[in-house]
């Protein structure tokens, strides 16, 4: 915008605003009409969903379902679309940062006198594409389930086995099920597939000790599991060792 | 003494209306009936010869709107609203809550959820109260991008918006952990994390949250403290900016809302 154009705009919004009419009372009704439905819609969310308290927050239990509320599923979402480990930083932050960064600057770099969105068409475009991105998301977070239960038959060295291995192998597939591993995690047909990398055969990729250090000091997101009790954490480690 | 605004009369019968007075009763004394009947018009001028409020009031409320301002132009006073609903049942919630993470602060929710009179329809209020006003933030944020009406003269507020926009969602974020249960927890602790991957400032910023490299006792009274005090005190501040550059830029018209220049105007300009 020019000079010109500013004086411009300055002259005509000038003429449309004396001959406006006073805020007191005519904008003023319609913003009290407004006030009147937000406390409608409040208070009839209030009466019809209430609000629900879980159970006790416990480091050492895990049967949790890690989510956010409902309008940070599309920033959770965001890293089951980005999945490359080396690019969890770009999912988590990078793009987020970059989206506030342009907004912030959006008076800045977008410097032409015109209002009307049909005729600024990358605009409008951009902003329907945006939103239109943040709903996706959002729906997709909202149908990601969190499945508590994993059926998955033993591997065939397991079975052949027997005997204590295959009691260990299915303490640890029921302590894998309860420990919200599956929100993020595919193993088998069960779980999302993402944000974290799959587990199907997780063991022909990195060895025992490695899944354990991993359990302890994760790749951010994930949350460490060194609070969960001891035989707990070993029958995950002997159920994900045995994945191969 | 200063005359009194005449009122519309009301549609009653004549014999039911007070009769006027006749010529000479009281004889031209002040009764203490007109006093009283004063009472609200003296008290303005006694509090606006001290402050000179009286002309920022008239700024502020008989300010021209232009013409075809709808009902997009509400989002904004709407928002403002949810956040005052916010403020109001958070001072009420704020009274039994106790930032305790041994035990207290779940207890004290609970407390308030299934003993307090009307506490959980208080804590439904805020709990759907944030997505409401999230909901309006993005609303009204979009109504000034398809309009426009973040360029010149007001860009300064587009920014003032975009903060407002981002301590909303630490409102939420922040405010999600002090319930204390489960799913607090655990998602609080996932979305520290992110955080903590950021580059550069990403480790500082989760370490801070977390008041330490761990998730510990001193993280809920942390989050508690931002929830309740540093972020309601910054929005307060910048809703105030945010509505003062609004008065003085005045609100936006339409974008399609045509100016016909008075012909008389420009003829005389010519």
């Amino acid at each position: 915008m020019n000079k010109r154009e500013k004086e411009q705009y300055l002259r005509e919004y000038a003429i449309s605003k004396s001959r406006g009419k006073p805020f007191f009372p005519y904008a003023v009704t319609k913003d009290a009409v407004m006030a009147c439905v937000v406390m409608a819609v409040i208070i009839s969310a209030s009466l019809l969903f209430g609000a629900e308290l879980g159970s006790k927050a416990n480091p050492t239990t895990t049967t949790y379902v890690p989510r956010p509320e409902w309008y940070f599923f599309f920033l959770f979402e965001l890293l089951r679309v980005i999945k490359p480990p080396s690019l969890v930083g770009l999912a988590t932050i990078g793009v987020p940062t970059l989206g506030m960064i342009l907004l912030f600057l959006l008076p800045f770099y977008d410097r032409s006198p015109e209002r009307r969105p049909e005729r600024r068409p990358i605009a409008t475009l951009t902003g329907i594409f945006v939103i239109g991105a943040m709903a996706y998301l959002t729906y997709q977070g909202a149908n990601a389930g969190t499945p508590t239960a994993l059926s998955l038959a033993p591997p065939a060295p397991v079975k052949a086995a027997g005997g204590e291995t295959l009691a260990n192998f299915e303490a640890g597939r029921l302590a894998v099920a309860q420990s919200g591993c599956l929100s993020c995690h595919k193993i088998g047909d069960n779980g999302n597939n993402g944000p974290g990398p799959e587990l199907t055969h997780i063991a022909s990729r990195i060895p025992r000790q490695a899944i354990a250090r991993t359990l302890v000091n994760p790749t951010a997101p994930m949350p460490s599991f060194r609070r969960l009790p001891p035989k707990k954490f070993n029958n995950i480690v002997e159920f994900l060792s045995a994945l191969k | 003494m200063a005359r009194r605004p005449k009122l519309p009369t009301p549609p009653v019968p004549s014999s039911l209306r007070p009769a006027p007075p006749r010529p000479g009763e009281g004889n031209g004394k002040v009764r203490p009936v007109d006093h009283a009947a004063e009472a609200g018009t003296a008290v303005v001028d006694w509090v606006d010869e001290r402050t000179s409020l009286s002309g920022a009031g008239r700024w502020l409320m008989f300010r021209k709107v232009p013409k075809g301002t709808n009902w997009f132009y509400t989002l904004g006073s709407a928002t403002l609203f949810a956040f005052l609903s916010q403020a109001v049942t958070g001072v009420f919630l704020a009274m039994y809550y106790k930032p305790d993470p041994s035990g207290g602060a779940y207890e004290s929710i609970r407390h308030v959820t299934n003993e307090v009179f009307l506490g959980q329809f208080v804590r439904g209020m805020h709990k759907w109260g944030s997505s409401v006003m999230v909901i309006l933030v993005f609303l009204h944020m979009g109504r000034t991008f398809f309009f426009g009406a973040y360029k010149y003269p007001r860009e300064l507020n587009w920014v003032i918006g975009v903060v407002l926009l981002i301590l909303t969602m630490v409102m939420s974020f922040t405010g999600y952990l002090l319930p204390f249960d489960q799913r607090a927890y655990w998602a609080t602790i996932v979305g520290v994390n992110i955080n903590g991957t950021g580059p550069l400032i990403g480790p500082y910023l989760s370490d801070f949250l977390r008041a330490g490299p761990e998730f510990g006792a001193t993280t809920l009274s942390r989050f508690y403290a931002i929830h309740m005090l540093l972020v309601p005190g910054a929005i307060v501040a910048l809703i105030g900016a945010h509505l003062y550059l609004v008065t003085k830029l005045g609100t936006t018209a339409p974008p399609w809302q045509k100016v016909q220049v008075d012909e008389e105007l420009r003829k005389a300009q010519a």
